[in-house]
């Protein structure tokens, strides 16, 4: 067991209803046509461990490229894991095949960032939420039917709209529809792909809410994939930090984002503009130089050395492990957790030029 | 501060089969030398077409502007032919879009790229123009920027095309510079670059800015005014400072109150505004936003007027939505009053906590 396993391992009178253990997805690349060979591999997801609690939200955070996606949709099996386990409950979804996978991708389903393209516009609005109930077997036709429109009832739509089809409605009620459709057959697990992202901002309020509401009358567990702390903040009670394919830091509650203990964590904060001219007036910004590396080539030792404030020549050789550092389940892999707090009070700029 | 441009009352119409859509409807506001505008908006608010009226730059047709004026250094640019107006783009105001990699040619060299916009509007010779890129790229933050002027924009990542963008469109010293969504494909800690070099640039430059965004967070902190857009309408004006700690219009309180921030306490519900954005081939009659405001009244049918509310701060509402009587009677269709965050952060200086 490494060291990750079992600092990931459930918490006393914590109930554990999925466990991500060292999971592995790397894309190979392949060239030739004929003999094909692998000239190498996108390292999308590089050895994850994460433990998602009952009933409770946990946040994934990261930048593009940082393979939250690829670990959101693994977990429903779209891609088959290179190594490492995913365990709901007691089965392995990183294991099974065919009817058994079918019969518990039932109670995991996935609602995706783009309203437009992850709605079929040739089926009905009732055809869309039905789906997977027909699929699952669930329920005799008219019994569906009055599902679909409490359903839709439930989302927040008016119960007429299930003959129409979705170019008809906005991206808000489109994701309402998604909603819908991932809920239709009651599974435990929800995986939210940047749900939000693509609504504005008074729409935006209104599916989070909505989210959290079925959160609290179903019990369901989510999975919230995004790109914008302030939503995660918002929604969830664990917080984990991607980077290239590995976690950087892990915490429950507002501990990521009072206290950081990863320098990438501590800059990620500092770049999220804050609507308050005052507030923004007083903050330190951490400015990371460059660009994130390419996941062909991972950088050597501590992923992040390349953009860190305070890499130093161990950052270079030893990959720092994801350790708890302060005994209650606040998590980071850094060389110099220790430091993140001078860095964050002190602030930093770097790799700008000059007129 | 002198005023360098001021638009006053334009109106710009999009002709379609169904009819004809205002998408920017009366619309009057000003920007002073070397001040930072901030125009926010949620989408179809009319806060791009108002940027592309300003520099001409819609197809006409369709769109057309129907009526005001642009004046910008006291000319009227509604008026220019298009060859004076092609004088004023790229020359005197400049633009930043969105999408760094539609805006930039994929076949040319980016030295050829900003060295032609120095021919076109400074006149320089081809040898002078090179240096002239390279010292650009410098400035941006554009790192090996001699050998990156050979590149082709492909081999940029989305952070440094923006750079590149950027340096393009201060290479002739704009007098303005339009920003629409600069950061918007970006990622965050590649979006807090980009704002801290505008912020750097238009201080060294003394260049004026309008910004245009959909995140209040963009604008509180790189703006010194701000205009509240809605349904082709400026809902609200004010200096930056204002609009945050005294928002006067039910959609700003809405707006405010929807985000959820990073230094707040996590699970209050936000605030939402019901409904959706008015659909403008069939507008509400009065003010567009009353179908989904809480503090509406009789009087909403009729269009307010841009009453003044303190000092350059002007609100189109008829509610005095500071009232508590009008806050109480809000709060019954569902309004939840703004309530001070509270939260702390990483990063704030603890002697400023209130």
């Amino acid at each position: 067991m490494t060291a990750q396993e079992i600092a990931f391992k459930p918490q006393v009178n914590s109930d554990v209803l999925m466990r991500i253990e060292d999971l592995v997805m790397h894309f190979p690349i392949m060239q030739g046509v004929v003999f094909q060979h692998k000239v190498g591999a996108v390292h999308a997801v590089d050895g994850v461990s994460l433990a998602i609690p009952r009933g409770q939200t946990v946040g994934l955070v990261g930048e593009s490229g940082s393979g939250k996606s690829t670990i959101g949709r693994t977990l429903v099996r779209l891609y088959k894991p290179t190594s490492g386990h995913l365990y709901l409950e007691n089965d392995d979804l990183a294991e099974l095949e065919g009817n058994q996978l079918r019969a518990v991708r039932r109670r995991v389903q996935m609602v995706f960032q783009d309203p437009f393209a992850s709605l079929d516009p040739r089926l009905t609005v009732g055809a869309l939420i039905a789906e997977p109930m027909v699929i699952h077997n669930i329920g005799m036709r008219n019994e569906i039917r009055q599902r679909t429109e409490d359903l839709l009832r439930t989302v927040g739509l008016n119960p007429n709209f299930i003959d129409r089809y979705p170019h008809e409605f906005s991206g808000g009620q489109r994701q309402r529809i998604a909603i819908a459709r991932a809920i239709s057959i009651e599974p435990q697990f929800i995986i939210a792909d940047e749900p939000v992202s693509a609504l504005d901002v008074s729409i935006r309020a209104q599916i989070l809410n909505l989210m959290q509401r079925l959160q609290r009358s179903m019990g369901l567990t989510y999975l919230f994939i995004s790109h914008d702390l302030s939503v995660v903040r918002h929604v969830a009670q664990r917080t984990a930090v991607m980077y290239l394919g590995k976690l950087m830091e892990v915490a429950d509650g507002p501990e990521v984002y009072v206290n950081p203990l990863h320098p990438y964590t501590a800059a990620l904060l500092s770049a999220v503009p804050i609507a308050d001219p005052k507030t923004e007036k007083r903050r330190s910004r951490i400015l990371l130089g460059g660009d994130l590396p390419s996941p062909i080539n991972i950088p050597s030792g501590c992923r992040f050395h390349t953009r860190c404030p305070l890499a130093q020549q161990i950052c270079r050789e030893v990959e720092p492990p994801l350790e708890d550092k302060t005994a209650n389940g606040h998590f980071a892999a850094c060389h110099f957790s220790d430091k993140v707090d001078a860095l964050v009070k002190k602030g930093s700029i770097s790799g700008m030029g000059s007129l | 501060m002198p005023k360098l441009l001021e638009v006053n009352d334009l109106k710009t119409q999009f002709r379609t089969r169904e009819g004809p859509i205002q998408a920017v409807n009366g619309i009057s506001f000003t920007v002073n030398e070397g001040e930072a505008v901030g125009i926010v908006g949620e989408s179809g608010s009319g806060k791009s077409v108002t940027a592309l009226s300003i520099l001409r730059l819609l197809p006409m047709p369709p769109a057309q502007i129907v009526d005001g004026a642009v004046l910008f250094q006291d000319q009227d640019l509604v008026d220019l032919n298009e060859a004076e107006m092609r004088r004023i783009r790229g020359g005197k105001i400049s633009m930043i879009f969105q999408d760094p990699i539609s805006s930039l040619n994929p076949v040319m060299r980016i030295q050829d790229q900003i060295v032609e916009t120095l021919q076109l509007h400074l006149g320089l010779s081809k040898a002078e123009a090179r240096a002239r890129a390279r010292s650009l790229l410098e400035a941006v933050g554009i790192p090996d920027a001699a050998r990156r002027l050979r590149g082709y924009p492909h081999q940029f990542s989305g952070g440094m095309r923006q750079r590149v963008m950027i340096a393009i469109a201060i290479a002739t010293n704009p007098k303005l510079l339009i920003a629409d969504e600069p950061t918007t494909a970006l990622d965050v800690t590649i979006q807090a670059q980009i704002l801290e070099l505008l912020a750097r640039l238009r201080r060294d430059l003394n260049t004026s800015l309008i910004l245009i965004t959909h995140d209040l967070g963009v604008v509180a902190g790189v703006t010194d005014r701000i205009l509240v857009m809605y349904a082709g309408h400026i809902a609200e004006r004010a200096p930056t400072e204002e609009i945050f700690d005294n928002p006067r219009h039910p959609y700003t309180l809405g707006l405010l109150g929807a985000v959820p921030r990073l230094d707040a306490e996590r699970g209050s519900d936000l605030v939402t505004i019901p409904g959706s954005p008015p659909d403008l081939l069939h507008p509400p009659t009065g003010c567009p936003f009353q179908p989904r405001c809480p503090f509406k009244i009789d009087k909403c049918a009729t269009y307010p007027p841009d009453l003044k509310v303190g000092r350059d701060h002007y609100s189109a509402c008829w509610v005095d939505v500071t009232d508590p009587k009008e806050q109480q009677r809000a709060m019954q269709k569902g309004f939840i009053p703004l309530h001070p965050v509270g939260g702390t952060l990483a990063g704030e200086f603890s002697a400023g906590n209130a």
